[in-house]
């Protein structure tokens, strides 16, 4: 495990904290993603009862709860799969669900969420590689038809990816002959070749077998480290959260309860309902 | 052994070209057909789903001969004179277009969200998702009830008899009545090659279900 400091910040967040004397060494810098005031509900059933959230570039948040508390939905609004009740969510400064048309707000078009959704990335719980592709594909895919690369070019930074998650002897094989790990490293891959800013990890693991659990938390490590791309990590695995995480933030039934550096969060939570909730995991 | 019907084998020859021809031709239109409406009924504008639904609803509940008849013997009141093949390419390829519409929808439903959500998340466009994720492998979905109704169709081209042109069934049932002791041995010949026939669709299909699905 990475050595904690005092205030239970990563050695790195440590230096940064202390040269710009702010509380978590992310704070000095402008957020990337900003949610304000968002709600959500499906039908009668009001699943976000009013988030803000701020996430920094670079930052790795995990986010961790009951399933039910809206998790999920929290990282499908940032993907665009899923369109907020309410409040805003903007991405560098600019609406994400909304455009600006004659000097109103308008909701957006598919134009403005296609430029918006290149600073975005998504690895889901059921991974959706698609199946009639080898490897090598699913992962040239969109560099060629979005970025239109040349087939070399897609297929150079193909191959590093799949080399950076472990599969670069699986380039011709297809989805089906793999395991559920090395399926999940491949849609790794896939969303990291496109480069986003923020890259939404929607419970990764949790429909692996356990011992597939460990390869999978290792790539995802090996990408916190490298570095620049913020992280939202939506987990129910809460000594990864602790491994991994700049922040944690705890939410329940829709709002934010709670919210820390790892430390703060696992070793002094404050509320009752953190205090259960770990419990379980103890 | 001396079979005397045999010397009239040109004719069932003549038959079997016609019906390969209204086979081939009605199947063109049949899935041009199903391909047009399956896609309509999944659009997002309820006037093109609403459209593409009728046909299906109305021509899938038409009896063939009916329709077979009504184009061929009624539209002329109205001023329509079809040829006897036209009549019958377009009476099957209405008839089972629709049921086809029905296998291109439930493939392409069946195609699960998360492909959809994948294709948006690598931020390709409507098209691109549809035309490189959903179409290949519902077309895989496709093909085995495809082979189905190719099947079904080219045994109901046999149909057209009734609109008297000149098909393999129309010229055994001339034969027939030339030499009606071979009754037997001339409906018996009908029966395998109808069967020789549905045999090159099935084997097509196959081989393309193959060739389609090595992903599997």
């Amino acid at each position: 495990m990475i050595a904690e400091a005092e205030n239970g910040l990563k050695p790195e967040r440590e230096e940064a904290a202390e040269q710009t004397g702010l509380p978590n060494g992310y704070t000095h810098l402008v957020p990337i993603v900003r949610y304000r005031s968002i709600q959500k509900s499906f039908g009668e059933l009001q699943v976000i009862k009013g988030i803000d959230l701020d996430i920094y570039p670079g930052e790795k948040i995990a986010l961790i709860g009951p399933s039910g508390s809206g998790k999920t939905t929290l990282g499908r609004m940032l993907m665009t799969l899923e369109e907020p009740s309410s409040g805003t969510i903007t991405i560098e400064d600019e609406p994400l669900w909304q455009m600006e048309k004659k000097g109103n707000l308008v909701r957006a078009s598919e134009k403005h969420l296609h430029r918006m959704r290149s600073k975005v990335g998504m690895v889901f719980q059921h991974f959706n590689l698609f199946p009639h592709m080898t490897v090598l594909r699913n992962v040239t895919l969109a560099p060629r038809s979005v970025l239109r690369l040349a087939k070399e070019e897609a297929e150079e930074r193909a191959v590093e990816m799949l080399r950076k998650v472990g599969l670069e002897n699986k380039l011709h094989e297809y989805p089906a002959k793999l395991s559920g790990g090395q399926k999940q490293r491949v849609a790794i891959a896939r969303a990291l070749v496109m480069q986003p800013k923020v890259m939404v990890f929607d419970e990764v693991t949790s429909a692996l077998d356990p011992e597939l659990v460990g390869e999978v938390l290792n790539v995802i490590k090996d990408i916190a480290e490298d570095g620049n791309m913020a992280m939202l990590l939506i987990t129910h695995e809460m000594e990864f959260a602790r491994e991994v995480a700049d922040r944690i933030v705890f939410g329940a039934e829709g709002r934010i309860v709670e919210q820390g550096t790892p430390v703060e969060l696992f070793e002094n939570p404050q509320s009752d309902r953190l205090k259960s909730f770990l419990q379980r995991f103890r | 052994m001396n079979l005397p019907w045999l010397e009239s084998l040109p004719l069932l020859v003549d038959g079997l070209l016609i019906t390969v021809q209204v086979a081939v031709l009605s199947s063109v239109v049949a899935l041009a057909l199903a391909a047009a409406a399956g896609l309509a009924r999944t659009s997002r504008y309820a006037a093109i789903r609403g459209l593409a639904g009728t046909y299906v609803e109305i021509f899938r509940a038409c009896s063939l001969l009916v329709l077979l008849f009504w184009v061929y013997f009624a539209l002329p009141f109205l001023g329509i004179e079809l040829s006897k093949v036209t009549a019958a390419v377009l009476a099957i390829g209405l008839n089972i277009g629709a049921y086809g519409a029905e296998i291109v929808r439930s493939s392409l439903k069946a195609i699960p969200e998360g492909q959809h959500e994948a294709g948006i998340a690598l931020n390709l466009s409507p098209n691109e998702r549809m035309l490189r994720i959903i179409l290949p492998q519902a077309v895989a979905r496709m093909l085995p009830p495809f082979g189905n109704l190719l099947i079904e169709l080219l045994k109901s081209t046999s149909l057209v008899y009734f609109i008297t042109l000149s098909d393999l069934t129309y010229e055994a049932m001339v034969i027939r009545n030339n030499y009606y002791t071979w009754t037997p041995h001339i409906f018996g010949s009908l029966l395998i090659i109808y069967f020789l026939l549905s045999s090159c669709i099935f084997i097509t299909f196959r081989l393309l279900e193959r060739k389609l699905t090595a992903w599997r």
